[in-house]
Parts: structure tokens; sequence; C-alpha cells
């Protein structure tokens, strides 16, 4: 399943941290942001539970940049 | 400017003021060290509170090698030295960059944005006999609506009432409107121009045209170019061996020269080191190579080129061979009468209106066109009182009684059945012969002609790289002849069957190398299965064309094969562009790292380094919006 959010983040570089950290969430098969349009692109695994993967998701990014947001 | 942006200004304002306060204050007063460090703090506070308390909250989180790091251990390790004016200055330039960077790449957003603006707002549907305005999504399929001139249209439907012209240049690029009349269909995010007309919709507005080009420009961005992960990949290893690099100059140096020379000089080396960390932010890179990407798939999508990732941006710079699909791509793909021989009694006019009359009732392409070709002539219909008792012969042509005499039109099987004799004709295309009452009245041919700018257009891409135009085609070997040579194409392969096409295709892929791409050019009708195989499928003519869309990589709205030409052009001006940015970030970063190892370089410079190449970058990434015809 794919899911596109909105998202809030400064600079380029942060963006891509995100990215990163994003993908290497359980459960998150891939993920891509445009920094340009500020969106999140997620495809999530089979069967899981895509508001808490998500909410993994943000935790991790927070690690990453303390700066950003995720709109679920 | 954003309310975090206006923050950041006047915290810049505020702790400049400061500072030069402080300056002046310093060449009149003796301070001593520690007081004079204090008075410091306070600007460098007012600027760089944000950027301690997250370099503080990374260092928790063991994420050590950000930039807000960066900056904290640079301007803090200046104090530490005695730096002052230095270490907060540093701060407010950091500050001033970024907030810059932010409002660059803010206006470069809006402006990609407003060039894709096309998403209408509303619509216009009765409701108890008033017009009200609603959400285009709550309008359902069939409704009527009303589109007002100078509104966009906001749903693909048919026109039921009212003329009008269209301004289809968000579209399309192209900028001569069309018109438009009742019977219609229409498209939506074209702008309506001169008159009001009611719309019944026949799709709902996320299947809209419209919707679907809104969605393909914004997930163009998500399809990143290789250079693009490239760049990513490399600032991931990039910022940690510059902060390890800064802790060896920092430690190597002064211990060599304490055991070699007997003194460390531990303060020079460790500005050296700060410096570096001040340089190596990789941002200048990160950002301008996805902007530039951005401003070229912007700028295409304002002339009717979509790009449906940067991806395809990159590669169709790189493009070597161009396969065009000929019917609809090269040719106009409708059917025009191209010569007329009437026999020696008779005229022109005469037997185009034989043919026109006795195809009257026919929606066949041939027969529409000889009724086109009649009309353009006479400037009026056919008369359907003169004709009756017309009559399909299947495979053969049509008969009917005009005035009284019977008329035949058909094929050559048709005249060899209906034992007339034909001169020859040696033209390329169909031709349609004509009799009355079984005497040989002429000849029209019919055949689809060369679009007037592919010509120009194949000889445009030629220049501009590409080494062989090679067209595919169904047709027999002597139409393709004579289209080949009108278009001065390379290489031409006729009568292939829609599954040889993809074996032509493939065997095209493995005759060149791999760095060559390999562009299929098609009108986005039947060639799906070609469009995906080759390295980059381009549609042509998609207005409306939902399939044509779908199995494309770069989709254009109009079918002028010129923008094929514009497209690789804006490609190759992109990725021109990018390549600038990237020698030029990396270059002065290098080049600085190089000049502040060697102690040649202070915080100014290391400051230029990090936000000036960042600027530069980004204005130089927008350019691309900007690439003319």
């Amino acid at each position: 399943m794919k899911k596109t959010y909105d998202i809030e983040v400064d600079c380029a570089n942060c963006a891509a941290k995100m990215e990163e950290a994003v993908k290497n969430t359980p459960g998150v098969a891939d993920a891509t942001i445009s920094f340009m349009t500020l969106k999140l692109k997620v495809v999530f695994e089979d069967g899981v539970d895509v508001d808490a993967v998500m909410a993994q998701a943000i935790e991790n990014c927070k690690v990453v940049e303390d700066d950003c947001q995720i709109f679920v | 400017m954003s309310s975090k942006q206006k923050k950041v200004l006047i915290r810049i304002i505020i702790s400049l003021v400061l500072l030069v306060f402080i300056v002046v204050l310093d060449n009149f007063v003796n301070f001593n060290k520690l007081i004079l460090g204090t008075l410091y703090l306070v600007p460098y506070f007012v600027i760089g509170y944000d950027v301690l308390k997250k370099a503080w909250k990374g260092i928790l989180k063991k994420q050590v090698f950000d930039e807000n790091f960066l900056m904290a251990v640079a301007t803090i390790g200046a104090f530490a030295l005695g730096e002052f004016t230095e270490a907060a200055a540093v701060m407010l330039f950091y500050q001033v960059g970024e907030l810059f960077q932010g409002l660059a790449v803010g206006k470069s957003r809006k402006n990609i944005a407003a060039l894709m603006d096309i998403r209408p707002d509303y619509a216009n549907i009765y409701q108890d006999g008033q017009i009200v305005k609603v959400d285009p999504d709550d309008v359902e399929i069939g409704t009527v609506i009303v589109v007002n001139p100078g509104e966009k249209v906001p749903i693909d439907g048919v026109i039921v009432k009212g003329n009008t012209t269209l301004d289809t240049r968000a579209l399309t690029g192209e900028s001569v409107p069309r018109t438009a009349s009742a019977g219609e269909e229409i498209i939506s995010g074209c702008i309506n121009v001169t008159g009001q007309i009611e719309v019944k919709t026949t799709k709902e507005f996320d299947e809209s045209t419209v919707s679907k080009i809104l969605d393909l420009v914004e997930n163009s961005a998500m399809k990143k170019a290789k250079t693009e992960n490239f760049i990513t990949k490399f600032a991931r290893y990039y910022t940690p061996v510059v902060c390890y690099s800064a802790l060896a100059l920092a430690i190597i140096p002064p211990i060599v020269s304490l055991l070699v020379l007997g003194d460390a000089n531990w303060g020079d080396w460790i500005i050296r080191a700060l410096t570096f960390l001040v340089i190596s932010c990789p941002c200048a890179l990160v950002i301008s190579i996805p902007l530039s990407f951005f401003g070229g798939i912007g700028c295409a999508s304002s002339n009717g080129i979509l790009v449906k990732g940067s991806n395809y941006l990159e590669a169709l710079a790189e493009a070597k061979y161009m396969v065009f699909d000929k019917t609809g791509t090269l040719t106009e793909g409708v059917f025009e009468v191209t010569a007329i021989y009437p026999a020696s009694d008779v005229s022109e006019k005469k037997l185009l209106e034989l043919a026109a009359y006795v195809e009257n009732g026919s929606s066949h392409p041939i027969s529409l066109s000889l009724q086109r070709a009649y009309m353009d002539k006479n400037g009026q219909d056919v008369d359907v009182d003169r004709i009756a008792d017309i009559q399909t012969v299947v495979g053969r042509g049509v008969n009917g009684c005009l005035d009284g005499h019977r008329v035949c039109v058909g094929n050559e099987k048709y005249m060899a059945e209906l034992k007339v004799s034909l001169p020859r004709i040696y033209d390329e295309g169909t031709a349609c012969y004509v009799t009355s009452d079984d005497k040989y009245m002429g000849c029209i041919v019919i055949s689809d002609v060369v679009k007037a700018d592919a010509p120009r257009a194949l000889a445009e891409l030629k220049s501009s790289g590409i080494k062989k135009n090679i067209m595919l085609t169904g047709d027999l070997k002597s139409t393709a002849e004579i289209v080949a040579s009108q278009l001065g194409i390379d290489e031409y392969h006729s009568e292939l069957l829609p599954g040889d096409k993809v074996d032509m295709v493939e065997s095209y892929m493995t005759q060149k190398l791999e760095k060559e791409k390999l562009v299929f050019v098609g009108d986005g009708i039947n060639d799906a299965p070609v469009l995906s195989r080759a390295d980059i499928g381009i549609a042509m003519g998609a207005m409306g064309s939902d399939a044509a869309i779908e199995a494309a990589d770069i989709v254009l709205m109009d079918d002028n094969p010129k923008s094929i030409a514009l497209a690789m052009k804006i490609s190759r001006k992109t990725l021109r562009i990018v390549k600038e940015n990237i020698v030029f970030a990396i270059g002065i970063k290098v080049g600085c790292l190089i000049l502040a190892a060697f102690g040649m370089a202070n915080m100014w410079l290391a400051i230029f380094a990090d936000v000036g190449v960042m600027i530069i970058a980004v204005i130089n990434a927008t350019r691309a919006l900007r690439i003319k015809k």
C-alpha cells in the first residue's frame, strides 16, 4: 500500500536523512521524500498497521532531525 | 516570509546591532578578556541559541554529524580560543545564509507551482434554478456545469450549449486559442476565453485530465535522478570524512610539531580545524540538484511537456536513438486528398462533387476526407436531396444515385468488377476511382500527410546529438519510402505488425551501448508495450488520452514533433546546470578545505564556502525554470 504525506523540514540534507530514517522503519518497504514539493511517499509492507508504522517512522525522523514534521 | 523566518530576521537584526555596538565599544574601552567574551556571548546566544539547542539534542541522540553540531563546535571552539568577534559573526552569517536559502527555495517552489497552476478551485452547477459554486470533487458524472469566460474548465465533458474559444496554453504550451462549440469534447484545465458555455461532465474530477496531470507532475520529483541519488550518498560519507579530518587536523600536526620543533602551536591548528567544520556542510549540493531538476520539469510542463520523473529528464539528455511510430507521430494521421486526376472531359470540381456525394453517408476516414475536400472547395455541404439509394459494397466501395445517374466510387477491385479500364496512377496513398453510369470520370488520391514541422524537428534532433532517427510503420514499403525521404529520416522499417515493433526496438536496444539511450515516440494508442520497452517512452498528442498518459515516461500534450527537440533541449540544459553546480560546489569546498588545512583560509572564507556557495548554487538552479524555446 502507498500513502503520501505532507512534511515540513528546513534543509535538503535533513530531508535526505529523514528519508533514510523512514526507509529503515520496520513495516516500510520503501520511502521517498521530495524536498521540492515537501512530500513523503511511503510504500508499506503488506498487512502492517499503517498508523503504528507511521508513529514509529516519525519517532525515527525526530532522532535524525529534531526540527521536522510529518502530517499524518 | 513565514512567521518562523520573520523571527529569525528579527534575531539577525538584534544580534547584528549588538555585535556592531560591542565592536565599536571595544575600540574605546579597554575591557579585560573575560568581560569582553561575556559581552560577545549576548549576540551569540541571541542568534545561535536554537542551533546550540539542536546540537545538544543531536548529541543526546548520538547524531553528531549534522550542521548544527558543526556550527556549535566551531563557534564554541572559537570562543575558547579568544576569537570572540569571529565566533559571534560566524553564527550570525550562518543564520543569514540559512534564511536566504529558505527564501530562495521557497520562492522557486512558488514559481514552479505557479507554472503548474491549473488546478480549478470550483465548479458552477445549477441547484434549484440557481447557479452555485461547488467543490469539483462533489460533481457527479453527467452533471451540467457552467463555465464563464475567464474561468478554468474544472472537469472533462462535452459542451451542450454555447460557443467559445479556449486557451490551452497551461496544458499544451500552445498560445493560439482553440474554438469549441456545442457537441465537442472539452478538457479540464483549459481556460474559457470568450463565451459562457454549459458542459455535461463525462468524468469525475479525480479522473479528469487536470487531476491526472497535477498528480503526475507532483509525483515527478519522487522519481529521483541518478545524479540526485549520487549526491545524497556522497553527502552521507562526505560530512563524517570532513569531521574526522578536522579532528585529525586539530590533533596530529600539533603533536608532530611538538615532537619535532618542541612547540605544539595548538591554537593555530584548532582554528584551522574549526574552519574545516564550517566548510563541511553539504547542503549546497544536496539542495541544488533536486532544485535544478524540479525547475527543468516545471519549465517543460509550462511548455506542454510532462516529464514523469527527474530520472527521465536526466536520461533524455543521453538519448542517441529516436525511434518513431509513423502514423499520428510524424504524419498527421488523418487522410487528406493529395491529388485529383479527372478524366479528360471532366472538371476537378465535378469529380470531387461526384465522390463527395456518394460518400456522404459514410464515416470511413477516406469518405470523411473526400467530404472535407469538397467542403473546402465549395464552401458548402452536400445537398442531401440530390442523392439517393446509397449502397456500400464491402471491401470495394460505394455507389449511389446522384441526379438520376448511377455513380460508383471505389478501389481497383471494384473497377475491375465494373469492367472499367483505368489509367495508371503512380502516387503514394489510396486511389479512389469514380465512375458515372459506368463511364470512367477520374481518380482521387488520398493519403496521410507529413506534419509540417516534422522535417525541421528531425533535423533539430540530429543537430542536438541524436545518432539515428528511425521510423517504424505498418505501411507498405513504397509508402514508407516516400515518407522517409520527405522527412529525411535515417532508417525505416515498413510492413511491421504491432508485435514486430517491439522486436525492432529490442534489436536496437541490444545493438546500442548501455549509456546511449533509446527513445520511442508514439501516439500512445496501441503502442503501450513499445513505450514501456524503450529506455524512454514519449507519447504525443496526449490531450485527453488516459492510455498515453499511463504508458509513457514523457507526455507531450500537443502533437507537434518539435516538442521533442524542445524536451531534449530542456533536459540538456538542466543537466548542464546540475553538473555546473556539482563541480562548482565541490570545487569551492575542496579548494577552501585545502586552503584551510594550510592555514590560508579564515572563518569568513569558510562561511562563504558554506552559505555563499549554497546561495549561488540555488540561484543557478532556478535558471532551469527559464529555459527558452
